[in-house]
């Protein structure tokens, strides 16, 4: 059976995860393939690295460390932020990155969904779409969360997944940063409609949260930051309480 | 050690390569006949489309080549699925190592629980039964991402379930071949690369 994932996600400026981390044991806390590589020896099932800086002249310092992350790194990893071109994917997935995300580019230019698909197989194209209730709607935003559309989620969802997205990111605006749980109704309604695995992302405060989501949300995997980052959830420990309370995820 | 990676248009070989540079192997990266025939070990790798390439091999000339392959052989996911007979994918011939079919996984029903495709994540392995496993416990994980399956047949030598059971791992004289990601597959993934190169 497959099993659900549990994804930390480590937003990087300057070729660095950006300040706040607090780890012991790590020599560069600053350093991401040092937080990958601990990371992923605590059972992490995947890693995202977000590149919130993502400017031009930061483009080659994230490809070089993309390949430090894929020469040091043994599971896989998804990296974006600020794509918005096949040859910002090239250079991506040739670094050695598993899958890349786009967001903002593709709302704004659709096919480039097919564009990217079809060079590089839908597999390793991730759609992360940043998502607001208004009280009626849960509609899609852009840059960061910070313009909203009239698009509905579940509309570019299935768009996007028939134009070739190979997996969706869905972070939920409303609970992003509350720690007050995952948006279950919406990724469960995302969850159902596409064909394609739904990654939860906004809200992980408590063990609980990551059940929920697998259970009542019907997502395919869960991913949180400062959770992890802050050490108040410990992924060997959440992976213990999910298998204890009936969820198949990897040991 | 002289290990060599078959070199094609499609298919992100770096992470094999690091993989490879992690268990201190320093692998050649080729689309040279010579070279992959004088080398102690093959892999090939892929991720990719199963139809445009087999068009660039038989262009190459690579198809015979792989087939006529004495040394240990190590295809990894669409590199699996092409030494199958045939592939739904772009309904397409395959080299024919293994005389089984790789078909689609099936769309979800109306009313069921939805089966994703690709599957993507991590699965485990059973019925294990190569020197690839040494080391390497039933149930393992292993990660997979893909949307073809080969089938279940008797060069079998691992299965995976995935709504249904099927070939997550074939062996065939000197060919090998696994559905997953070892180069992907943690410290457990790295186990059967370090088989392979010592078989």
């Amino acid at each position: 059976m497959l099993s659900k994932r549990i994804i930390p996600c480590l937003d990087i400026k300057d070729g660095k995860t950006v300040k706040g981390i607090q780890f012991e044991n790590i020599m560069d806390v600053g350093d991401p393939v040092e937080l990958g590589k601990y990371y992923a020896d605590q059972g992490a099932d995947e890693l995202v690295f977000l590149d919130i800086t993502a400017t031009n002249e930061n483009r080659k310092t994230f490809a070089e460390l993309v390949a430090r992350i894929a020469r040091h790194v043994n599971i896989p990893f998804t990296v974006g932020g600020g794509i918005s071109s096949k040859e910002d994917v090239s250079v991506l997935l040739n670094s050695g990155a598993d899958k890349v995300s786009v967001n903002t580019a593709a709302v704004k230019q659709p096919e480039l969904i097919n564009e990217l698909a079809a060079a590089f197989g839908d597999q390793c194209i991730v759609l992360a779409i940043d998502t607001k209730f208004n009280g009626k709607d849960w509609l899609v935003h852009l840059n960061g969360g910070r313009i909203p559309t009239t698009i509905r989620t579940i509309d570019w969802a299935t768009e996007a997944t028939k134009r070739g997205a190979g997996e969706i990111l869905l972070t939920s605006m409303n609970n992003d940063g509350t720690k007050n749980g995952f948006a279950l109704d919406i990724t469960r309604q995302v969850s159902e409609t596409v064909t394609v695995p739904v990654i939860a992302s906004g809200g992980a405060g408590s063990m609980q949260h990551f059940v929920d989501v697998f259970t009542l949300g019907k997502a395919d995997a869960a991913l949180a930051a400062s959770i992890f980052h802050y050490k108040e959830i410990e992924i060997r420990e959440l992976k213990k309480y999910l298998r204890t309370n009936g969820i198949f995820i990897r040991n | 050690m002289k290990v060599a990676i078959v070199k094609y248009n499609a298919g992100n070989v770096r992470s094999v390569i690091f993989a490879l540079d992690r268990i201190g192997i320093e692998p050649v990266l080729t689309d040279d006949i010579r070279v992959l025939n004088s080398a102690d070990k093959v892999i090939f790798p892929g991720v990719g489309e199963a139809g445009s390439t087999m068009k660039y091999f038989r262009e190459k000339g690579l198809d015979k080549a792989i087939l006529a392959l004495k040394q240990p052989v190590l295809g990894i996911c669409l590199g699996m699925q092409l030494l199958c007979r045939h592939s739904e994918e772009g309904d397409t011939d395959c080299l024919g190592i293994f005389d089984l079919k790789v078909k689609r996984f099936p769309e979800k029903k109306e009313g069921e629980v939805p089966l994703k495709i690709p599957q993507m994540g991590w699965n485990t392995i059973h019925g294990l039964k190569s020197k690839l496993f040494e080391r390497i416990p039933e149930n393992t994980f292993m990660y997979f991402i893909h949307s073809y399956y080969a089938e279940l047949g008797k060069d079998t030598i691992a299965t995976t379930d995935y709504k249904l059971p099927y070939s997550s791992a074939l062996q065939k004289d000197n060919f090998y071949a696994v559905q997953f990601h070892p180069e992907k597959s943690g410290t457990d993934g790295g186990k059967i690369l370090e088989n392979f190169i010592k078989l």
